[in-house]
C-alpha cells in the first residue's frame, strides 16, 4: 500500500524508531544541547561526553517523528569515537546528502546514514532528518541557545 | 409570529437539504479531479484552507479579463465596473452575516489582520495599564499574539479562561475571570485545533452585563454555520475569505457602527482620507476609514462570488451534511485501536483531531499523502492547546461541503494500514 514510501521509510528507520539507540541521559555530560522543530513539535536533548577533542559518548532524550528519531539515534551511534572535526565533516556531508546537493559521492561518505537519503524527495521532511545534526553542531560549538529549525 | 418564522426556517432548511447533492457540488470544484501520487485527491485539510468552486475562479478571471481598474477613484467605465463589483461584494457579505449596514463591513487581509486592527485601534484607545483582556485556552495564535503585543505596549494583562479534557471552555471559570478590570473579551467561535464550538451567546451576555465588548474569531465557524451578528449581538466578528471557499488575501472585520466610528484609523494612506494637507488630514467615513491603500480588489470580488455560491447551496444544508460526516468519522475513528481523538466537545464542528499511539503526526501526514489524502499534521497554530493535551502535535482531518463518507473510509483504511506498517 505504501510502496512509493520505501525509499523514505526503510526498515532500518523503523528499527531505530521502535528501539532508539542511546536513548538515555548522560549525567554529568560535558555538552547538553536542546533542539526543537516548532513546525512539528519535535524536541530532543543531546548529551555528549568528551575525552579531549574526541566524542567519548553520545545520547539523547525527547520525542519526534520516525525520521527525526531514527536520525538522532543513528547519529549518536556513528559519532562515538570521532573527533570534533570528523563529526563536523560528517554533518556537512549528511547535510549535502539530505538536501540533494552532494549526489553519489556523499552517499558513500556517510556510510549507514545513507538510509536517510530518501528525505531529499520530501522537502517538508528534510528538517526532521537534520534537526539532530544541527543540534550536534551547536553542541560542538558550545553554543548557549537551543537550536530551532525555523 | 415567532412560531411561524421557525416553521418557515425549517421548511427552507429541509428544502435545501433535499436538493443537496455532494456529487453536484464536487463537480463545481475543479481541483477535486486532481490525482495526487496517482491516486484521487482526498482533501481533508479544510480547516487550513478550503478549495474554490469554478464560480469563484471564473469571477476573478472575468474581472481581470473585462472589468478591472482601481476602485473608488476613476470616472471611467472600468473603474465604475470594478467599484460596483467590489462594493457589491460588501453588500453580499453584509446580508450573509446580517449586519445592519455596509459601513460595518471592513475589508482586511484576513482574520489575523482583523484581530490586529481591533487590538491596535480599539485596544490602544481604550485599554490601559492594569486593564485585563480575557481570551480562552483554545485560541489560535492569531487571537493570542495581537493581545500580548497590546499588553506589552500598554501594561494591560492577558487572562486565559481554561478548558476541560473534552476541549470545552469551563464557563464558570470564564465567568470568574471577568472582573471590573476586564476591557475586552476575545474568543474563538469554533476552535481550529479541536472543533469545539463555544457558547458564544452566553459569553456575550456575560460580558455585556458588565459593558465589556466581545470579539468573536469566526475564521473556522463561518463556513460551517449560519452567522447572524445581530442575533449574536457580538461587537466584532472576524473571518477570512479563504476558509469560506473564497480567495486568500481577503478577510472581513465586522464591527458595530458606533464602535467603529469612535475608533482611530489603523493604517494611514490613500482611500482612508477625505482631505489631506501637510497641516492635517481629515479621515474618510466608514468603512473606508479602515481601508488604506488599494485593496485586494479581485479577491474581494471572488469572495462575493463565494457568498453567492454558498447562498445557492444553503449554509444549513452544508451544516447538516458536515454534521453527518463528523458523526460518521468519529464513529469509525473510535473503532481504531491506538487512536485517540483530541477534542470531544459536545458542541463540535467538522474537525477530527487525533493522535496514534505509535505513529507521530508528521509520519501520519506523509504516509497519508502517499495515498492521495491531504490532512494537517502539526500544532495548528495553537501550541497552548497541544501543551494542555500533552501532545507535541496532532493529525487533523477537517471536512467541508464537498467531502464524502467514501473519502472518510479511504482515510480510515489509510490509518489502519499505516498503524500496521509502524506496528
Amino acid at each position: 500500500m505504501f510502496d512509493e514510501l520505501r525509499d523514505l521509510y526503510q526498515e532500518v528507520i523503523f528499527d531505530h524508531n521502535r528501539n532508539p539507540r542511546n536513548f538515555r541521559v548522560i549525567d554529568p555530560a560535558d555538552r547538553r544541547m536542546e533542539g526543537f522543530n516548532p513546525l512539528c513539535g519535535d524536541r530532543l536533548t543531546l548529551y555528549l561526553k568528551m575525552a579531549g577533542d574526541v566524542i567519548a559518548d553520545a545520547s539523547f532524550q525527547g520525542s519526534g517523528c520516525a525520521i527525526s528519531t531514527a536520525s538522532v539515534s543513528l547519529m549518536t551511534e556513528i559519532i562515538k569515537g570521532k573527533t570534533t572535526q570528523e563529526a563536523e565533516d560528517l554533518f556537512h556531508k549528511f547535510h549535502e546528502m539530505t538536501t540533494g546537493k552532494g549526489e553519489q559521492a556523499s552517499l558513500e561518505a556517510v556510510g549507514k546514514l545513507a538510509v536517510l537519503a530518501g528525505v531529499r524527495e520530501y522537502p517538508a521532511r528534510v528538517k526532521c532528518a537534520t534537526l539532530a545534526w544541527h543540534t550536534l553542531d551547536a553542541a560542538l560549538k558550545n553554543e548557549q541557545k537551543p537550536v530551532s529549525t525555523e | 409570529m415567532l412560531v411561524m418564522n421557525k416553521q418557515h426556517n425549517t421548511n427552507q432548511t429541509s428544502k435545501a437539504m433535499a436538493s443537496f447533492s455532494v456529487e453536484k457540488i464536487r463537480a463545481d470544484f475543479p481541483i477535486l479531479a486532481e490525482k495526487i501520487r496517482n491516486k484521487p485527491l482526498v482533501y481533508l485539510d479544510n480547516a487550513a484552507t478550503c478549495q474554490k468552486p469554478q464560480a469563484v475562479i471564473d469571477s476573478i478571471v472575468q474581472l481581470y479579463s473585462h472589468d478591472y481598474a482601481n476602485v473608488h477613484r476613476g470616472v471611467h467605465t472600468l473603474s465604475v465596473r470594478s467599484t460596483d463589483k467590489f462594493e457589491g461584494a460588501r453588500s453580499k457579505i453584509k446580508e450573509f452575516i446580517n449586519a445592519a449596514s455596509e459601513k460595518e463591513i471592513i475589508f482586511v487581509r484576513g482574520a489575523t489582520e482583523a484581530v490586529n486592527l481591533v487590538a491596535q485601534s480599539y485596544g490602544k484607545a481604550n485599554i490601559k495599564h492594569g486593564d485585563e483582556i480575557l481570551i480562552t485556552a483554545m485560541e489560535h495564535h492569531s487571537n493570542i499574539v495581537p493581545w500580548q503585543m497590546l499588553c506589552e505596549q500598554t501594561g494591560a494583562v492577558l487572562k486565559v479562561a481554561p478548558i476541560n479534557t473534552q476541549g470545552e471552555l469551563i464557563f464558570s471559570e470564564f465567568e470568574n475571570l471577568i472582573s471590573d478590570k476586564t476591557r475586552m473579551v476575545s474568543v474563538v467561535h469554533m476552535s481550529n485545533a479541536l472543533g469545539t464550538v463555544n457558547p458564544v451567546k452566553n459569553i456575550i451576555a456575560s460580558a455585556h452585563d458588565r459593558n465589556i465588548p466581545v470579539l468573536l474569531d469566526g475564521a473556522q465557524a463561518i463556513p460551517h454555520m449560519k452567522i447572524d451578528v445581530r442575533d449574536l449581538d457580538c461587537d466584532f466578528y472576524v473571518f477570512s475569505g479563504h476558509k469560506l471557499y473564497g480567495p486568500s488575501g481577503v478577510g472581513v472585520l465586522y464591527g458595530k457602527q458606533g464602535l467603529l466610528e469612535a475608533m482611530p484609523p489603523y493604517q494611514g494612506g490613500g482611500d482612508m482620507i477625505r482631505k489631506v494637507t501637510f497641516a492635517e488630514t481629515e479621515y474618510n467615513t466608514l468603512p473606508y476609514k479602515f481601508e488604506a491603500g488599494t485593496p485586494s480588489i479581485a479577491d474581494v470580488v471572488g469572495l462575493g462570488a463565494a457568498i453567492d455560491y454558498l447562498n445557492e447551496i444553503g449554509i444549513e444544508a452544508i451544516a447538516a451534511h458536515e454534521a453527518e460526516l463528523l458523526t460518521y468519522a468519529t464513529g469509525q475513528a473510535r473503532q481504531i485501536k491506538g487512536l485517540k481523538i483530541i477534542g470531544e466537545a459536545a458542541e463540535k464542528g467538522a474537525i477530527l483531531s487525533f493522535v496514534l499511539d505509535k505513529v507521530h503526526p508528521h509520519d501520519i501526514g506523509t504516509m497519508l499523502d502517499n495515498l492521495g489524502i491531504a490532512i494537517r499534521a502539526g500544532h495548528h497554530c495553537a501550541m497552548p492547546v497541544m501543551d494542555f493535551f500533552k501532545v507535541p502535535a496532532t493529525a487533523r482531518a477537517s471536512f467541508a461541503m464537498y467531502n464524502t463518507k467514501q473519502e472518510i473510509d479511504v482515510l480510515m483504511e489509510g490509518i489502519k494500514s499505516l498503524i500496521e506498517v509502524f506496528g
